[in-house]
């Protein structure tokens, strides 16, 4: 749910969707702790990459050792590390208690993650519908 | 902070918090602004809410919030001649906290705009949540 992305089990019934929905999520998260710290002195506002976040999720799903340990083991594939994908912001200026979040700059960011969360999960929908017409032929 | 399948309710929960104390405190400073005494020692302190960073042990990068502590002010309290007070010391001198309204103003606005923020967080992933949940329907 939280950062493991589970990209192999994701990426065999969802495709690129279910990978992204995970870290559109994971995002979420980052954005959300950005703005809570929003008064915290000496807080270093990040955020995730998603483009990089995205591209080690895929690579991860498409090793081999990953599809190999699913299929012996029938064990979920490593999670991806988004560690390697997270960034600190570069603050737009400095501030005196050495906080880094602006937090107008927090707050767009987050709706526009919501936003593409749900473009994500709409993605996922109908993948779902797709599949239920698939199974009960209606 | 647990650890919980959605840490985003956590954090932002966390912030609700602390922003609450401190709220609170402006709230106490404001209402003793004008509470004067003989004694200097024995004046009202306005206080401070100090925040810090609380690492969510379960997701790596993920931080939520705390009031880690109200510290009191040590500026001296501010001596004004009112002989007529019936608080007023032998010299006919009354002692007020040295609190600056406008600050704590300042502070409140502040600290409303985030709590307002968080709530905001809260109702988007709410949202986000629900539509997740109605996958497939």
């Amino acid at each position: 749910m939280a950062d493991p992305i589970n990209a192999g089990t994701m990426a065999g019934l969802f495709g690129i969707h279910g990978t992204a929905l995970g870290i559109r999520e994971a995002r979420l998260n980052v954005l959300a702790s950005n703005l809570a710290n929003a008064d915290t002195p000496n807080y270093k506002a990040r955020d995730l990459d998603f483009a990089t976040a995205l591209q080690n999720a895929s690579a991860a799903a498409q090793s081999p050792l990953s599809a190999a340990v699913d299929k012996t083991s029938g064990s979920m594939p490593s999670p991806v590390d988004l560690d390697a994908a997270m960034r600190y912001r570069v603050p737009l200026q400095p501030s005196l208690d050495g906080n880094t979040v602006d937090s107008d700059f927090e707050h767009a960011a987050f709706a526009r993650a919501a936003l593409e969360y749900k473009a994500s999960l709409s993605f996922v929908d109908a993948r779902v519908h797709t599949m239920m017409t698939a199974i009960t032929g209606e | 902070m647990s650890v919980s399948g959605l840490p985003i309710f956590d954090i932002a929960g966390s912030a609700l918090a602390a922003q609450t104390v401190r709220l609170n405190t402006v709230a106490s400073n404001l209402a003793n602004a004008d509470s004067v005494s003989g004694d200097p020692n024995s004046v009202f302190r306005p206080r401070e809410t100090v925040f810090s960073t609380v690492p969510d042990p379960g997701n790596a990068g993920l931080a939520g919030v705390r009031a880690s502590g109200v510290i009191e002010s040590t500026a001296p309290p501010v001596k004004r001649y009112e002989p007529g007070n019936p608080l007023a010391d032998g010299q006919g001198y009354v002692y007020a906290p040295d609190i600056d309204p406008v600050a704590q103003m300042v502070n409140m606005i502040s600290s409303a705009r985030a709590y307002q923020s968080d709530v905001e967080v809260i109702n988007t992933a709410k949202e986000l949540a629900l539509s997740t949940l109605s996958l497939g329907k």
